[in-house]
């Protein structure tokens, strides 16, 4: 299933060029494995993954490059959280969370979320269905970054 | 994907959009409600979207999407249903342990079941006659539940599901009161066990890998039986008062019989009775029989005493080790 997809991309993004889409958006996924080396070093390595299961760590990667000509303004960047992962953390990026589905933004803590009985409590890392970054400054012509986040394996 | 304006890109976006759908229609399959995870086979997809605006309207491009599997991981626990020491008698056949087999795991498994009774730790080996793989109720009913085999009715269980599994033992002869016996019962992924980590490839639910989890794909638990067993000690001694005041075997001196049952051992006797044929040449004295001090009637009633055809019967019922009852009676010399 996993080639099968990534060749139908493959077919899409050959014609790409055709129609120079002024913004490219790349996404990477990589399990982070921990280990301890024989000084007992804690090592982070990163894998594209062959294998998950419940409790991988994942590191989303998002690449985006302006390939146009003008200045890319209002660039947001959304990614909406497939359900079998939970959201753990974003570093030091500051992308704004979601927890209804994309409605309403936030940093977690100013998110509240109503449970089954009505009652409304904070919103917890569990509750994140959406993460995205919204940028203040035009992205300039042929400018790229990076944005990141990570989510464990449900 | 609001702008259908006459971007080129936009065509882009919409053949895009097909792959998409089908992630999230993957996506939403996937449900997360086991305590073992994201079950095994399930797709999670990943799209990420820009927008931006370059001067020609707001344009939306979607990343590539990244499809991972989720492999099954073999997790199982398993644990005792008797939390204390199941009491048995030497000699006894039919002696239950109940244990439940939990697959923690994210994909359908189906595991072997042993039992091992020769671990060390005790003081006996129970002698294991079967395991039985109970019907639902949790209660073991033999001619009901069904007789494990292994390798030909494994049980198969689904993620969070779990199994009631008896071991059915005879408990040796030559054991004594006290003695403990354990039998441990072992839970075994029949893809393959080891430690956690260790992949089966293209074996798991859903057509990926089985990862053995941090159970190491097998889990066990040990029950135990405990020997108890009650010996009936009786003492019975006499006093004597004459009617002249003193303790001499004259006519109508009176004699004051007392029995005492002390019960040893760490398990009860049932059915405890004790019985008296008042002597010859003695009348029994009628009322007089006391249990523990409380006088008793002489009327197959419900007080414990009775007197019939001169024997004196005092039911006792079940006493438990440590514990000592006290019977009296009298009887004149005639």
């Amino acid at each position: 299933m996993r080639k099968a997809m990534f060749s139908l991309f493959a077919a899409t993004a050959m014609a790409a060029p055709a129609f120079a889409a002024p913004v490219a958006l790349s996404n990477d996924v990589f399990v982070e494995r921990v280990s301890t080396d024989a000084d007992g070093k804690r090592k982070v390595t990163l894998e594209a993954p062959q294998v998950v299961v419940p409790g991988d760590r994942l590191l989303f990667v998002l690449n985006y490059r302006n390939a146009g000509n003008k200045p890319a303004d209002k660039f947001v960047v959304t990614n909406p959280l497939p359900a079998a992962v939970q959201y753990a953390e974003q570093g030091d990026s500051d992308g704004l969370l979601s927890v209804d589905g994309g409605q309403r933004w936030g940093k977690l803590g100013e998110l509240r979320v109503r449970d089954a009985n009505g009652a409304e409590r904070p919103a917890r890392n569990d509750d994140v269905t959406h993460i995205r970054w919204a940028f203040n400054q035009p992205i300039p012509a042929g400018a790229t970054g990076k944005l990141m986040f990570r989510a464990v394996v449900k | 994907m609001s702008d259908f304006g006459s971007n080129g890109g936009l065509r882009l976006v919409l053949s895009r959009q097909a792959i998409l759908l089908a992630g999230a229609a993957m996506a939403l399959a996937a449900q997360p409600a086991f305590a073992g995870g994201t079950r095994a086979g399930t797709t999670i997809s990943n799209t990420a979207t820009a927008s931006f605006n370059n001067g020609g309207g707001t344009t939306e491009v979607d990343s590539n999407t990244v499809d991972l599997k989720v492999d099954e991981l073999l997790n199982v626990t398993v644990a005792s249903n008797n939390p204390a020491d199941v009491v048995t008698t030497p000699g006894a056949t039919s002696q239950v342990l109940s244990f439940t087999v939990t697959n923690t795991g994210n994909g359908v498994e189906a595991f072997g079941i042993t039992s091992v009774a020769n671990g060390g730790g005790d003081d006996y080996d129970p002698t294991t006659t079967s395991i039985v793989i109970d019907d639902g109720d949790g209660v073991y009913e033999p001619g009901v539940d069904t007789v494990y085999s292994a390798g030909t009715n494994d049980p198969v269980l689904n993620p969070d599901a779990s199994v009631t599994i008896f071991v059915i033992n005879t408990t040796p002869g030559t054991v004594v009161d006290g003695n403990r016996g354990i039998v441990e019962l072992v839970a075994a992924a029949k893809t393959g066990t080891g430690t956690p980590g260790t992949s089966f490839a293209l074996q798991g639910e859903g057509g990926g890998d089985a990862v053995v989890g941090a159970t190491g794909a097998d889990g066990k638990d040990d029950g135990a039986f405990v020997v108890t067993t009650a010996a009936v000690g009786l003492v019975k001694s006499a006093t004597i008062s004459d009617p002249l005041g003193g303790s001499e075997p004259i006519p109508g001196a009176t004699i004051t019989y007392t029995i005492t049952a002390t019960v040893t051992g760490t398990g009860s006797v049932t059915g405890l009775n004790i019985t008296d044929s008042v002597p010859a040449n003695t009348t029994y004295v009628p009322g007089s029989i006391t249990l523990g001090g409380v006088v008793q009637t002489d009327g197959a009633d419900t007080d414990a005493g009775r007197f019939a055809t001169d024997v004196v019967t005092v039911a006792l019922g079940t006493v438990a080790g440590g514990n000592v009852r006290t019977v009296t009676f009298r009887a004149t010399i005639n």
